[in-house]
């Protein structure tokens, strides 16, 4: 008499590696490869040495300076454009590719376990995103390195920090986008188990990336905004400031992990109570449902940031944005300073001091707008007169701004300072800031 | 004590929603047996194969593999429904290594790709294969596990002549050596030549399992032609003898006769033709016993 025993499944290390050696063997997937590896590099190191640089985008107007500005221009574009598509072609895929193949009994007969089929896929997805994103991390790096140097980065806030300084946290902002990598991953998961081998499947990462960057542009609410579950790929700015806005990093990083972790859970609900047998299943019923629980969490998250946070309004606020504006200044003054070959100052020497007003001071002193300008006073050690210099301010709803100089053309017009490494607009001509919207006041 | 069944299944029923798959099903299969699985579309085969595979647990009744039910059977069962799982991307060869990795299996893909006769093509990608050589690849990976079981949805569908001898040459030889293999197919051929035991559903329910040579005997009343020597004198005979009845000529060829007869009347007929000097230089089924009883049983209205 035999001895009845469960039908033992295939362990989830085989599955795990069977799913990789599927990824591999797709055209797809060895090109992201190699140009994850390789074109940052030829990008960053190409344009490092062109005279126009991507002033448009955080950092790319120091991509001549050091070589620490090229990763992060990358890091910009990836979590706009890069990172959404990559999680599209390989999360959203990795579902539909056995609906389009018609693979999946043949799949459930050899590893007789639903759920370690989950878990092997939902692996060896995150196996390569994660390989796709260093890739573009240590390719930017090098080729940044390679074609500028090592040389200190002027931080977000004008501050400077040194090569290991800027090379540690250039590590900690690529390490934290992959929250929000990982939550596009999960409802690329989501997408994929839901609707087969439709294209709207592999293009959900990419459509919810492309609508959260939409509403990123709306004056909505900070709760809101730091709800969405790519702020993370915003939020990583602030750790080149000084003192570090980690606050809504921290909050964009916890948010992208929980709607990682939901959406997979989702998804793996879901695909765990398919039935593969029935050729009339279309999912349709449970598409409805599964933006439920996703909807729920991002009320609830917004609810939770709202109460212990004070983020009810835009987050920007007159007083924030004069501080910032007053300290990014002293920070590049003191650098142009020493490029000029002046004495040095400290800035609390300078003890500068902003007063900004909006739309000619007939409007609210409030929320985003290319309408801000902005006065900065200072002092010099020894010299009984008052500095004083004005801005033109566009500040965009997530807090950062350019400040455009506006006279005195001496102070902050546009000239080149010769400098070791070259030639270089005058520091204090344009600049990129951010204001921290969790710490303004709330009106009312 | 007797070994167990191979497969023996009683009251299976399994439904999709409202749809009914299969109702009441109940059939057995002896070990080293080829049987056949034959049905209209939709008749339930698909699903029968797929509970065997363990893709989907029937609503009620037993089924049971090796005495053992399904879903508790320590491995043993391989094949495939709805066309062989492959994966385009790789090779032959790399399919079944990577099956085989991932079962944990130790035969070689070489081996089995010889086996089944795509050793030429095995480092060639399975993008570029055609229907009945994915099919062959199917087997292949199926034979990779070694299983005592076989399960076949359509296996030789696409097949060309000398591909289809050759599947049918490897099934007979795992038969052979004790596999038991249980197989669908709208080929009524294919099944005559490779099984001794056929089951025959429709919309969900057994309508005959049994021997083929009972199927015959229960179901022996059938069309055949009739060439000879004298079709006029051959038209005579028939009309005198009882039992026996002329369908409608043959198309294209007037010394045809189609008659229908069950095969006392049709013995009767042969020796009065031979008496009155009519050479009879043909007679055979227009379609074959098992395709006569399937489309008898399988008919709309028909009495089961």
């Amino acid at each position: 008499m035999t001895v009845e025993t469960p039908v033992r499944p295939v362990p989830t290390t085989r599955a795990y590696r069977f799913e990789l050696v599927k990824l591999f063997a797709t055209w797809r997937i060895r090109l992201l490869v190699l140009a994850c590896w390789l074109a940052p590099a030829v990008f960053v190191a190409a344009v490092s040495q062109q005279s126009s640089l991507p002033v448009d985008t955080l950092f790319g107007r120091w991509m001549n300076a050091t070589g620490w500005a090229g990763p992060l221009v990358m890091l910009g574009f990836a979590g706009t454009y890069a990172l959404p598509l990559l999680t599209s072609v390989v999360a959203g895929d990795v579902f539909a590719a056995e609906d389009r193949l018609g693979t999946w009994r043949h799949l459930l007969v050899a590893v007789r376990s639903a759920r370690r089929i989950f878990a092997a896929k939902a692996l060896a997805s995150l196996t390569v995103i994660l390989l796709l994103v260093a890739g573009m991390a240590v390719s930017s790096t090098a080729g940044g390195l390679l074609a500028v140097g090592d040389k200190a980065l002027v931080g977000f806030d004008g501050h400077l920090l040194t090569p290991g300084d800027a090379a540690a946290k250039v590590l900690l902002a690529w390490v934290s986008v992959l929250a929000p990598t990982l939550a596009l991953a999960g409802i690329g998961l989501l997408g994929s188990v839901l609707w087969g081998r439709s294209p709207m499947g592999l293009l959900l990462p990419a459509v919810v990336a492309l609508a959260m960057a939409l509403a990123q542009l709306l004056p909505l609410p900070v709760a809101v905004r730091l709800a969405l579950p790519s702020y993370a790929f915003v939020a990583w700015n602030g750790l080149f400031t000084d003192p570090g806005q980690l606050g809504p990093l921290l909050i964009g990083v916890g948010v992208g992990l929980a709607w990682a972790v939901a959406a997979t859970a989702l998804a793996y609900l879901l695909f765990v109570r398919r039935d593969f047998t029935n050729a009339a299943h279309d999912g349709s019923r449970r598409r409805a449902l599964a933006v439920l629980p996703l909807a729920a969490l991002f009320a609830a998250t917004a609810g939770v940031i709202a109460v212990a946070t004070p983020a009810l309004g835009s987050g920007i606020g007159q007083d924030t944005l004069q501080q910032s504006v007053a300290t990014a200044f002293a920070h590049l003054y003191r650098l142009q300073t020493g490029q000029l070959h002046r004495p040095d100052v400290t800035e609390e020497q300078l003890a500068a001091t902003a007063a900004c007003t909006k739309g000619d001071g007939l409007v609210e002193p409030e929320g985003p707008g290319n309408d801000w300008r902005c006065v900065v006073t200072w002092h010099l050690p020894g010299v009984a007169a008052t500095g004083s210099a004005v801005y033109q301010l566009d500040v965009t709803s997530d807090g950062r701004y350019v400040a455009d100089g506006d006279g005195p053309k001496e102070v902050n017009g546009y000239f080149q300072v010769r400098t070791p490494d070259g030639d270089q607009p005058n520091p204090l001509w344009q600049f990129d800031a951010n204001v921290e919207l969790l710490s303004a006041t709330p009106k009312g | 004590m007797d070994a167990p069944l191979a497969v023996r299944a009683r009251g299976i029923t399994k439904c999709f929603g409202d749809v009914v798959a299969l109702d009441g099903v109940d059939f057995d299969v002896a070990p080293g047996h080829i049987h056949g699985l034959v049905g209209p579309n939709g008749a339930g085969k698909t699903t029968l194969l797929g509970l065997l595979l363990s893709l989907a647990v029937a609503d009620e009744g037993e089924l049971a593999v090796f005495g053992t039910p399904v879903g508790r059977a320590p491995g043993g069962v391989a094949g495939f429904v709805d066309g062989p799982g492959l994966y385009p991307s790789l090779t032959a060869r790399q399919n079944l290594a990577a099956l085989a990795r991932l079962g944990g299996h130790s035969a070689a893909p070489g081996d089995v790709l010889e086996e089944v006769g795509l050793a030429d093509v095995a480092d060639d990608r399975v993008r570029g294969f055609s229907l009945g050589m994915r099919q062959r690849l199917g087997l292949a990976a199926a034979l990779l596990t070694e299983p005592r079981l076989l399960v076949l949805d359509e296996p030789a569908n696409g097949l060309d002549p000398a591909g289809k001898k050759h599947v049918h040459g490897v099934l007979d030889r795992l038969a052979a050596a004790g596999t038991t293999v249980v197989l669908s197919s709208h080929r009524m051929d294919d099944l005559e030549a490779l099984c001794a035991e056929v089951t025959i559903l429709a919309t969900g329910r057994v309508v005959f399992t049994g021997p083929l040579a009972k199927l015959s005997a229960e179901h022996d009343e059938l069309a055949y032609r009739l060439r000879t020597s004298d079709p006029v004198a051959a038209r005579r005979v028939l009309a005198r003898t009882r039992g026996i009845a002329e369908e409608k000529a043959s198309r294209g060829d007037p010394e045809v006769l189609v008659v229908r007869a069950k095969t006392p009347a049709l013995d009767e007929l042969v020796r009065r033709l031979v008496q009155d000097g009519v050479a009879v230089r043909e007679l055979a089924p227009v379609v074959s016993p098992l395709e006569a009883a399937f489309l008898a049983l399988t008919e709309p209205g028909s009495t089961r």
